[in-house]
């Protein structure tokens, strides 16, 4: 436990019997989600400092837990009601102020996971922040209450959201309400199995969620929406959800982020993937609900500090966004910014998070120097265009479109700035360490691959990667040589021109002068080829070579979460290897701690493998996912290429058919 | 494909220069060769009715420094001073191909089998056809000789034909080689002097600035189109290596995603059939219809310039005699010896300008019936190829969406 309040990845939040944990989770969850509302009503009025935890809010969420047992529709007002006094919620915001009203926004198509993503999602989520909750202060308060649940019936762990609220709240305010905040949760366990059924039934749950609506802007009514669908969707207690408390777990550290880890970790349910799968498959079959373009790109500033902005104008039919059309100015570090974001949240559950064109400090200088060379345009409209198809691509994934930072992309106006890409910053340049170090350990981790699949995946990836590369780089050449075709196809044009005023026989004369405009023609022609080369070939490879190396990225993440495992089971080794020496021993003080050791490692070691199983499952289905994108996206994208190639023999034909009887004429 | 190509190529080079009359009498072709090392020999064959032939039928090896030789010899030759001598065939040069296939072998390592294989039967088919088209520059060369009236009659010529050992001739030694430098220097010095000699014939005057003019321009357009065509050739190039790639990718993807595959292979059959073969064909048909057209009138139009100078100097010589005559006239010295030299040159002046008059006008109308018979084809085949792409692009796009 005393781990929980480390950053670093591996700590597990309690040695505790897993089993009681999760039925606790499931209640924790729906106070945690209370809590975050009201953190986002309040949020937004006043954002104060962390770590501030006063006591008073202990009996608030105790009277907000006895009137969430009353009833649910009564509990939506109440809560609505207090959200407006705990400045100490607010406190836990404090910086993260936006990241919190995307948080909230996220969880608004709780509904529509009702159908599409089943309720697995919502588990996840659930047992997930409780997880983080729990995880939060400080290990004996929150070991208390699930010492509490343990062994209670069933009922009473329906019940638990109600008590594990207000335990979560004291625990987010302070340690010391905990207990306290335990003990209604027993004392009335069928109010809430009630509450459940009520919201099983699903119809009541939008409407109080309405009345919240009414007080918060829209954004926030999904949040109630959500609270309920996890509520409903915890009633089948689910026991693979326990992967995403470690993850979640780093964060918890900071209560305030352990509020929107719920809302992250809502991405990547392993559970899911069956429903995704089917609804990805629909979204190939069926136009992109959501279109996104980027347009305009702009030059905005001076010199060095001059930088590239877009618009990026989103039309959808889809009712989680506000409006049907909308658009915002983006610049390019924003882009860049949204990946760092979505590969940071869904890469480690081994999502294939689509990447934006990389930064070239060249082509930009030589923007930003305002050469207005055609070599700078073209530069300046692949780029365009990859972020079209990169932001495209995101909300074609039917978990990133969830995402809130990528809702927020597209819809808000003013985004902050983000600096973590800047090419020399101090963030970049942490990154840059990291990746090394993920390099290296990359290269030290030898993992006996147990699954063929993966294996013969990775090696079919890496040889496409290979392939690709080349190609691109012939297709590069092809697009040089094509410019240098046409610009001799230029000269020749010209020197046609000439000999044609130079020669005397007027027939031929007229001739040459006309195989001079047909070259010229055709001139273009091979311009826009040129352009086709480009534009539908070369950037196709390019996109397909950043998507391969998204693909490993994720297979990456698949062998971190394996070597974890390994080394917790490497770990539990120990421990055992230290029990079996103290019992030797005989010192009996110490084997207690000992074989709580143990039994934390176990779970550990349960939990880690689970992970690993998950984010294999999720790499194993992103991956087919990706596959049938990819042969869609290459057979569309070939058949216009063909089209385009087409197009431009028709022209030529044209061109030399009307030459021919001008040649002819020659006499 | 290679042997087609290569046919083609022959074909194509023979309508360069037109206008070889028909007559049956004296009938050259080079229906072999070898190459070895830098030499290539010409297998010289000959069918003729003349009387001044031995047989009727004969074959004779010859090499590049024979036709050189031969060419040389009729530039000497003071009574064709006034006709358009043919251009002598440029050297073999295999050294293109040549560099390419040694590049292709230095980077073998870096290249996937499928795709050595093919470049190098590229390569092949190229050298193949650099070679095809050598030969055909010599034969076109003879053709014309035995074609003209006048040069067809010569006697080194014949000897050419006839004389079945090797010609042996020598090879230019250095000095000679700077001999021919000097005297091309001394050519070009005495044209500037003789351009201040007053023209009396307004056809020569035109046809002068005329052909200057032509030369200068075409020179410039056939660099252009020599630098076209070579683009071309660079595509197709490229074609060959994404098609090799493509199809080395094809071959690797995975079984089960047998759409890809699928696409794959199409695109790549696609760029084997159609672009690189057509691309290919594109460019050697622009090679040889126009570039090799422009190329040749270039040296063509060398050739008329010389009769040109030949006849200026001619010009300038009697120029000269007159006024040496007024001289021997004035001093009464050598009168008759003067009047004789007078007479001489303006015999020798009026006899290159009327086989130059003929020559040009000859000349003009060669020209025109070969660039319009070489740009009809060009378009016609220019035609012909986007008609296949397309064919081949609808039959592509149609599997692909049927797919």
């Amino acid at each position: 436990m005393a781990s929980s309040s480390e950053r670093s990845p591996p700590p597990f939040p309690d040695t505790e019997d897993q089993d009681v944990l999760d039925s606790e989770e499931v209640g924790g969850r729906d106070s945690d989600e209370d809590d975050g509302e009201e953190l986002f009503m309040s949020a937004s009025n006043t954002p104060l400092t962390k770590q501030d935890t006063p006591t008073s809010p202990d009996s608030q969420a105790s009277d907000l837990m006895e009137d969430l047992s009353v009833g649910p529709p009564s509990s939506q007002t109440e809560k609505s009601a207090a959200s407006s006094s705990p400045e100490e919620f607010v406190d836990l915001t404090n910086n993260l102020e936006s990241r919190v009203a995307a948080e909230s926004s996220s969880p608004e198509p709780s509904d529509e996971f009702f159908d599409i993503l089943g309720s697995e999602t919502q588990k996840v989520e659930v047992e997930a922040s409780v997880k983080a909750d729990s995880g939060a202060p400080q290990s004996k308060a929150s070991s208390r209450p699930e010492k509490g649940l343990f062994g209670e019936p069933d009922e009473d762990l329906f019940g638990g959201p109600l008590g594990a609220m207000s335990k979560k709240t004291t625990e987010n305010e302070g340690k010391s309400g905990t207990a306290k905040a335990a003990g209604p949760t027993f004392s009335k366990p069928t109010e809430p199995a009630d509450i459940f059924t009520e919201e099983a039934a699903a119809t009541t749950v939008p409407r109080t969620s309405n009345t919240v609506n009414s007080k918060a802007n829209g954004v926030h009514s999904e949040e109630d929406l959500f609270t309920e669908a996890t509520v409903e969707l915890s009633l089948d207690s689910p026991r693979s959800s326990r992967k995403n408390e470690e993850t979640s777990k780093p964060s918890a550290s900071s209560s305030s982020s352990s509020l929107s880890a719920p809302a992250r970790q809502a991405k990547p349910p392993p559970a899911a993937l069956e429903e995704l799968e089917d609804e990805e498959e629909a979204e190939l079959e069926d136009k992109f609900d959501v279109l996104v373009s980027v347009k305009d790109p702009e030059k905005v500033g001076d010199g060095m500090n001059a930088y590239m902005a877009y618009k990026v104008s989103t039309e959808t039919t889809l009712p989680m966004f506000r409006n049907k059309l909308f658009t915002v100015r983006r610049r390019f570090s924003d882009f860049l910014g949204l990946y760092e974001k979505l590969s940071e949240k869904h890469g480690p559950n081994g999502l294939i998070v689509p990447p934006p064109p990389e930064k070239s400090i060249l082509g930009m200088t030589k923007v930003k120097v305002g050469k207005e060379d055609s070599s700078s345009a073209d530069f300046v409209e692949r780029r365009r265009g990859a972020l079209e198809r990169y932001l495209q691509r995101v909300v074609n994934h039917p978990l990133l479109l969830q995402d809130p930072d990528v809702r927020e992309f597209l819809e808000k106006d003013e985004l902050p700035r983000a600096v973590s890409t800047q090419t020399l910053s101090g963030a970049g340049f942490l990154k840059m360490i990291n990746k090394a170090t993920d390099a290296v350990s990359k290269m030290t981790i030898k993992m006996n691959e147990s699954d063929a699949w993966f294996e013969e995946k990775l090696q079919e990836v890496e040889s496409a990667d290979q392939h690709f590369r080349k190609l691109h780089a012939l297709v590069e050449s092809l697009v040089v040589h094509r410019k240098e075709l046409s610009l001799n196809t230029a000269n020749f044009a010209k020197s046609a021109a000439m000999l044609g005023s130079a020669e005397d026989n007027t027939a031929l004369s007229r001739a040459l002068s006309q195989l001079a405009e047909v070259e010229d023609k055709i001139e273009q022609l091979h311009q826009d080829q040129a352009a086709y080369d480009t534009f539908s070939f070369a950037e196709l490879i390019a996109d397909y070579i950043r998507l391969l190396g998204a693909v490993r990225g994720s297979f990456d993440h698949r062998i971190k979460a394996w070597q974890r495992w390994q080394d917790a089971q490497a770990m539990l080794q120990k421990k055992r290897e230290t029990e079996a020496k103290l019992l030797w021993a005989n010192k009996p003080d110490k084997l207690q701690q000992a074989k709580d050791e143990i039994v934390e490692w176990e779970a550990r070691v349960t939990q880690f493998e689970r992970d690993f199983e998950r984010v294999s499952a999720t790499v194993r289905k992103e991956v087919l996912r990706f596959e049938k994108q990819r042969t869609k996206n290459f057979k569309r994208q070939i058949t216009k290429y063909l089209e385009l190639l087409l197009q431009s023999q028709q022209q030529l034909i044209k061109y030399w058919e009307a030459f021919l009887p001008e040649a002819k004429a020659i006499a | 494909f290679q042997f087609i190509g290569i046919e083609h190529v022959v074909k194509t080079l023979r309508s360069v220069s037109v206008d070889l009359n028909n007559d049956a009498s004296l009938l050259i072709d080079i229906p072999d060769a070898l190459c070895e090392r830098d030499k290539v020999k010409f297998t010289v064959h000959t069918k003729t009715t003349l009387s001044s032939f031995q047989k009727p039928e004969f074959s004779v090896p010859r090499q590049h420094e024979d036709f050189i030789w031969l060419h040389d010899t009729l530039v000497e030759t003071e009574d064709y001073a006034g006709l358009i001598i043919p251009p002598a065939p440029p050297k073999p040069d295999f050294e293109s191909p040549r560099e390419k296939m040694h590049k292709l072998g230095e980077g073998e390592a870096t290249m996937t089998k499928e795709e050595y294989t093919k470049m190098k039967q590229e390569l092949e088919a190229e050298y193949l056809a650099v070679f095809k088209k050598t030969v055909q520059v010599h034969e076109v060369f003879l053709q014309r000789l035995s074609s003209h009236p006048v040069l067809s009659k010569d006697r080194n010529f014949q000897i050419f034909l006839e004389y079945d050992q090797d010609l042996s001739v020598r090879r230019k030694n250095a000095k000679e080689m700077f001999g021919g430098f000097f005297k091309n220097m001394v050519k070009s010095a005495d044209e500037v002097l003789i351009a201040g000699v007053k023209e009396v014939d307004d056809f020569f005057e035109q046809e002068k600035t005329f052909l200057l003019d032509y030369f200068s321009k075409i020179k410039e357009a056939t660099a252009k189109a020599e630098k076209m065509t070579r683009s071309h050739k660079n595509i197709a190039d490229d074609y060959i290596r994404l098609s090799a790639t493509l199809n080395s990718l094809s071959a690797e993807e995975s079984t089960n995603y047998y759409i890809i595959k699928f696409c794959l292979k199409l695109f790549q059959n696609f760029l084997r059939v159609c672009l690189k073969k057509v691309e290919g064909r594109v460019a050697s048909d622009e090679e040889l219809k126009l570039t090799e057209l422009l190329r040749y009138y270039m040296r063509d139009i060398q050739a008329a310039k010389d009769l040109l100078y030949r006849r200026a100097r001619a010009l300038a010589d009697y120029e000269n005699s007159n006024k040496a005559l007024d001289k021997a006239r004035l001093k009464g010295k050598d009168v008759s010896q003067a009047e004789e030299h007078q007479k001489r040159c303006l015999q020798k002046f009026d006899t290159l300008s009327e086989s130059g008059k003929k020559e040009l006008t000859n000349f003009k109308a060669r020209r025109v019936v070969a660039f319009r018979k070489n740009l009809v084809e060009m378009a016609e085949l220019e035609v012909k190829h986007a008609k296949n792409n397309m064919t081949l692009l609808q039959g592509c796009i149609e599997l692909l969406s049927g797919n």
